[in-house]
């Protein structure tokens, strides 16, 4: 697995921001220029990728495909997976994706003074389409298996796991690099912020993002990119990979209900699904790692749905968005990395901003602070706009 | 005698950026630049990349490239005397 993330630009910086309750979420003042209502966001500077990636390579590339070529740059060598078995083998790509809104932008900016679509030039059009990141990645890689990308809104990296998890339960695909990829610019979000849903707690950034708890105030978005190589037993057997956890479960539903209130019901069949998948009760699953996103109906709803399902065993639970704000199209795999982060050095990293509950997140065993526990599954939550809900269960894989 | 000159020299300009050009743009390896060199096959400059001269000598000349003028276009000595006569029609 790799990430780039607000947290850190590779996986030991973000363990150890994880580890510090460490906020990634900063003021950015074009935003207020521009006429946001809020200028809150998570940052992180754009890779330099010339001089790594020629010219034909990096022109087609959107800054999320930047993001998400730096993290499968790593996962791949977290693997021990080289070019040149890429090169014989058939790996794939599902990567969840949602929007590229800078380039095309641009492109019809250039359209509109120029009147001429011959003055765009080569590189907007792959830079525009929302499977920019899988079909960049899988020329730069040269990958040969299956190539496309997940659309499922907020849920859309928790869904490209849950699809490749399936492909390769199914015998289709060995090796599939499954991730989540979000751009950070006013661009992307400015439609966004117009839905009165993003925190106005601009006077202490860092504190904007505060997940159940009673007084939060909306959303913070936020970006970057996480993939995960996902693999059949087999192959990494076969491999000798160093196998960092084992997709058991995932479930998924829809809400059928409104576009962009959520529900309890939604989220509820799909934890309960990915349980049901996964063979195991409720009281196996040691954390959860929340979708809640710090708005009011998002965060209660999903405590309510929470309840329902693990009332009885109360397992850890925090949302990393609380330091990363929302990841958006990335969060459902970067989410996943993190609890992974979490898994591995045996610790719950903390609901930072957590002070007062709600009467819905009082139910819950959210953890206040970075807490030493032994995490031997966990279950990771994510659900988006137009009510599609995804949750995976992982485990720690043992011989 | 003068009038030449100055021809010839517009010319080299014109040349010289152009290689800056392909150099800075395209990023050619400047060692590969050479007037006998093919388009194609040794700077590989390929379809897409000829959309992005496009914009790129509209940019920096000031006209726009004809896809049916560029049809004899093979090497960068062609390239050279496309824009050359473009730049300067007589």
């Amino acid at each position: 697995m790799g990430i780039y993330s607000v947290l850190g630009k590779n996986l030991e910086d973000v363990k150890n921001s994880l580890f510090q309750g460490k906020s990634g979420v900063i003021l950015d003042p074009l935003r207020k220029e521009m006429g946001f209502r809020s200028a809150l966001t998570g940052m992180v500077d754009r890779p330099v990728l010339k001089g790594v990636l020629d010219r034909r390579m990096r022109i087609g590339m959107a800054v999320q495909g930047e993001y998400a070529y730096m993290a499968t740059l790593e996962a791949l060598r977290v693997a021990g997976i080289e070019q040149s078995f890429l090169d014989q083998h058939e790996v794939g790509i599902l990567y969840g994706n949602d929007s590229s809104a800078v380039p095309v932008v641009e492109s019809v900016d250039i359209l509109r003074d120029k009147k001429d679509t011959m003055m765009i030039g080569s590189g907007y059009i792959f830079q525009s389409m929302n499977s920019t990141v899988s079909m960049n990645l899988s020329v730069i890689f040269k990958l040969r298996g299956i190539n496309f990308t997940i659309a499922g809104a907020c849920a859309s990296g928790s869904h490209a796991i849950g699809m490749g998890y399936l492909l390769i339960k199914q015998g289709l695909q060995d090796i599939i690099i499954c991730g989540g990829a979000q751009e950070i610019n006013p661009e992307a979000t400015a439609s966004f912020d117009a839905l009165n849903a993003f925190s106005t707690n601009e006077s202490e950034p860092s504190k904007a993002s505060r997940p159940f708890d009673r007084d939060r105030d909306g959303l913070v978005p936020s970006g970057g990119a996480a993939s995960v190589i996902l693999e059949s037993y087999d192959s990494a057997i076969r491999r000798g990979a160093n196998i960092l956890g084992e997709v058991v479960g995932y479930g998924f539903s829809s809400n059928g209900e409104h576009i962009s209130l959520p529900n309890v019901d939604g989220p509820r069949r799909a934890m309960e699904m990915a349980l049901k998948d996964s063979g195991m009760g409720a009281e196996k699953i040691d954390y959860i790692n929340a979708h809640a996103t710090s708005t009011q109906a998002g965060d209660s709803n999903e405590a309510q749905a929470i309840d329902e399902v693990f009332g009885k065993t109360k397992p850890l639970v925090s949302s990393t968005k609380s330091m990363t704000g929302h990841e958006m199209w990335m969060g459902g795999a970067s989410e996943v990395i993190y609890s992974i982060l979490m898994m591995q050095d045996s610790f719950v990293a903390p609901n930072i901003n957590f002070i007062n509950p709600d009467e819905f997140s009082t139910k819950l065993n959210i953890a206040l602070k970075t807490t030493p526990a032994e995490i031997n599954a966990f279950l990771s939550n994510s659900f988006g706009f137009g009510g599609t809900n995804s949750a995976l269960v992982i485990r720690k894989f043992s011989l | 005698m003068h009038q030449s000159m100055n021809h010839l020299m517009q010319n080299d300009e014109i040349i010289t950026k152009i290689n800056q050009l392909l150099i800075d743009e395209i990023e050619i390896d400047e060692d590969q630049i050479r007037p006998e060199a093919d388009l194609k096959k040794d700077l590989g400059i390929d379809s897409l990349d000829f959309v992005d001269l496009f914009v790129i000598i509209e940019n920096n000349f000031g006209f726009k490239m004809k896809a049916e003028e560029m049809s004899d276009v093979k090497t960068l000595h062609d390239f050279y005397t496309y824009i050359i006569k473009r730049v300067n029609p007589n």
